[in-house]
């Protein structure tokens, strides 16, 4: 199972959905296809934004770590944020305007308490590098990882409920240990 | 691309939005492409100030007077008129053919002169559609523009809801702040102020109130150029090689705002600069709804592309998120490009690959 088969199995159908951080706009016209439900994604490089309109996809250039006035409160069903949890400078605040302007919030990212990590950092002595983190400690966007015990910690200082939460191992979900065996968390959750 | 300036005519009265009453009218304007036979691929180009009608080719008889936006419109270019029919089209009370100040008035014989009403923007868009009419066209594929041109795409949107498909709205803002107001009445008093400017009626004094024209032409090109272009462009060089202790041109700047102030008084008339001025301080969609942008939009129907530079302080990007934010209350489609470019208000203008290249992918996703 993919990240974005897991997506749309939480997204209803119709739903209208905002995708934070929305790369080349790919999950919003999966999304669109398999859901019918109607999205804007929110990117800031030139380049994936103009790979979204050639998917003829709904696309705001803005960054996120203005915050989210561009949305009024409740304004979606769903607001996504794929993979870009971990380049997020403030991430407390921007979290908070997910459940501001959206009903539910799906959130993924990188497990830094995968178990490759893990051995990289105990036995390597070196930064990760893999699949779901390809970059060096020195070039990478990506600024605050965390574990799944971490954001869950986040999770209940927010108040936020944990509705579902999915991990993946390449493209297989992780049911034991996962903060020791997943590489990648998907949570839905809610205010 | 070879084009041909066109006008049509219009005999049944406008009434405006001042409650005065334009009892005949003219437009100029410009046809590139074929209108296909569904009559679906128009799209109306709306210019800004000093604009006109001529938006893309070169004449016949005057091939290298090239169009405002050509490198914009035009066969295979980002609004491509191999697929779409464009109209260029020159607003009234504007001085490049349309009805203006400089056109007789019908009861008199002699110009109008400081007797042409002043028209809004509203006004522009209720003749446009005049004009659209008189070409069979029921419904844009896109009405586009920059600057004021956008402000009519804008108020397209607005005022014929169900005859725009796509609203492509570019270094815009919903309404000048009083800084803006401000620049241009002091556009407006350096004209009235000429003595050549003769309350408006200089038309039949054989003068032409260049002073004031000069003047208010400098002062918009400052606030088309951000700080940085101006300093990356001429710096603090000099025209002469020390400084001159006089009141002569010293720096390439003065010697720039001089030429361009010149050159404007030479074909821009004075009394339309007054009535644009005005039009753009005027525009307000949101006056009527206690200043609630959002329930301003609540009847559009248009898709919308909203397009800003990041260097303009003239219309900034801070003003284009109003709108987008006002769209997305409407829940209409909308896509917002914040175009990281140097240039100021003037990048509207001036070719830029993620610019283009974003206008080039929206058009290629309208169906025709």
């Amino acid at each position: 199972m993919t990240e974005s088969e897991t997506i749309a199995r939480w997204v209803v159908q119709g739903a209208r959905v905002l995708d934070l951080g929305c790369g080349d706009g790919t999950l919003l016209k999966h999304l669109w296809q398999t859901r019918q439900a109607p999205g804007y994604g929110v990117e800031i490089d030139d380049a994936k934004l103009l790979a979204c309109l050639k998917n003829d996809v709904n696309v705001l250039q803005l960054d996120l770590e203005d915050g989210l006035a561009a949305f009024a409160d409740r304004s979606f069903d769903c607001v996504i944020l794929s993979e870009t949890l971990q380049a997020i400078h403030r991430q407390e605040p921007l979290l908070k305007e997910m459940l501001r302007v959206g009903r539910e919030a799906i959130v993924s990212f990188p497990n830094f308490g995968y178990w490759r990590a893990r051995i990289q950092i105990a036995l390597g002595g070196h930064m990760p590098v893999s699949k779901e983190l390809p970059y060096q400690w020195y070039d990478t966007p990506n600024v605050h990882h965390c574990t799944l015990v971490d954001f869950e910690a986040l999770c209940a200082k927010l108040g936020f409920r944990v509705l579902e939460r999915v991990v993946l191992t390449g493209g297989e979900p992780v049911a034991a240990m996962p903060n020791l065996l997943g590489s990648l968390a998907l949570y839905r959750v809610s205010a | 691309m070879i084009v041909e300036a066109k006008k049509a005519k219009f005999t049944e009265p406008l009434k405006l939005t001042s409650g005065a009453v334009l009892p005949e009218f003219e437009i100029a304007y410009e046809t590139y492409g074929e209108l296909n036979a569904a009559r679906s691929n128009a799209v109306l180009v709306c210019h800004a100030l000093n604009a006109s009608h001529h938006v893309a080719g070169g004449y016949a008889n005057d091939p290298s007077n090239v169009g405002w936006w050509d490198n914009m419109v035009g066969p295979g270019k980002p609004l491509d008129t191999n697929r779409f029919f464009v109209i260029g089209n020159n607003y009234i009370g504007s001085c490049f053919g349309s009805t203006g100040p400089t056109s007789p008035n019908p009861a008199t014989g002699k110009p109008w002169g400081a007797d042409f009403p002043v028209v809004t923007v509203e006004d522009w868009v209720a003749a446009q559609a005049r004009l659209a009419d008189h070409l069979g066209i029921e419904r844009f594929a896109a009405v586009m523009g920059g600057s004021l041109g956008a402000m009519q795409a804008l108020q397209w949107s607005l005022s014929y809801p169900a005859r725009v498909r796509n609203s492509i709205v570019i270094a815009a803002t919903p309404r000048l702040s009083a800084q803006n107001i401000a620049f241009n009445e002091v556009a407006r008093q350096a004209i009235m102020t000429d003595p050549d400017f003769h309350g408006g009626h200089y038309y039949e004094k054989g003068v032409v109130p260049r002073r004031g024209l000069r003047i208010a032409r400098m002062i918009g090109h400052i606030t088309y150029l951000s700080d940085d272009a101006m300093m990356e462009k001429f710096g603090r060089a000099l025209r002469r090689t020390t400084p001159g202790f006089d009141f002569d041109v010293d720096f390439e700047i003065e010697s720039y705002l001089r030429h361009q102030g010149d050159k404007f008084a030479e074909y821009f008339d004075a009394n339309t600069y007054l009535r644009i001025t005005k039009a753009l301080d005027y525009y307000d969609p949101a006056a009527d709804y206690g200043g609630d942008l959002s329930a301003a939009f609540a009847r559009a129907q248009a898709d919308f592309l909203v397009v800003s530079f990041t260097s303009d302080w003239r219309f900034s990007s801070a003003r284009s998120r109003e709108i987008v934010r006002a769209l997305l209350d409407n829940r209409r489609i909308v896509s917002y490009l914040e175009i990281d470019a140097p240039q100021g208000h003037d990048a509207f203008l001036l070719d830029d690959a993620r610019y283009f290249g974003a206008l080039r992918a929206y058009f290629g996703n309208i169906a025709l």
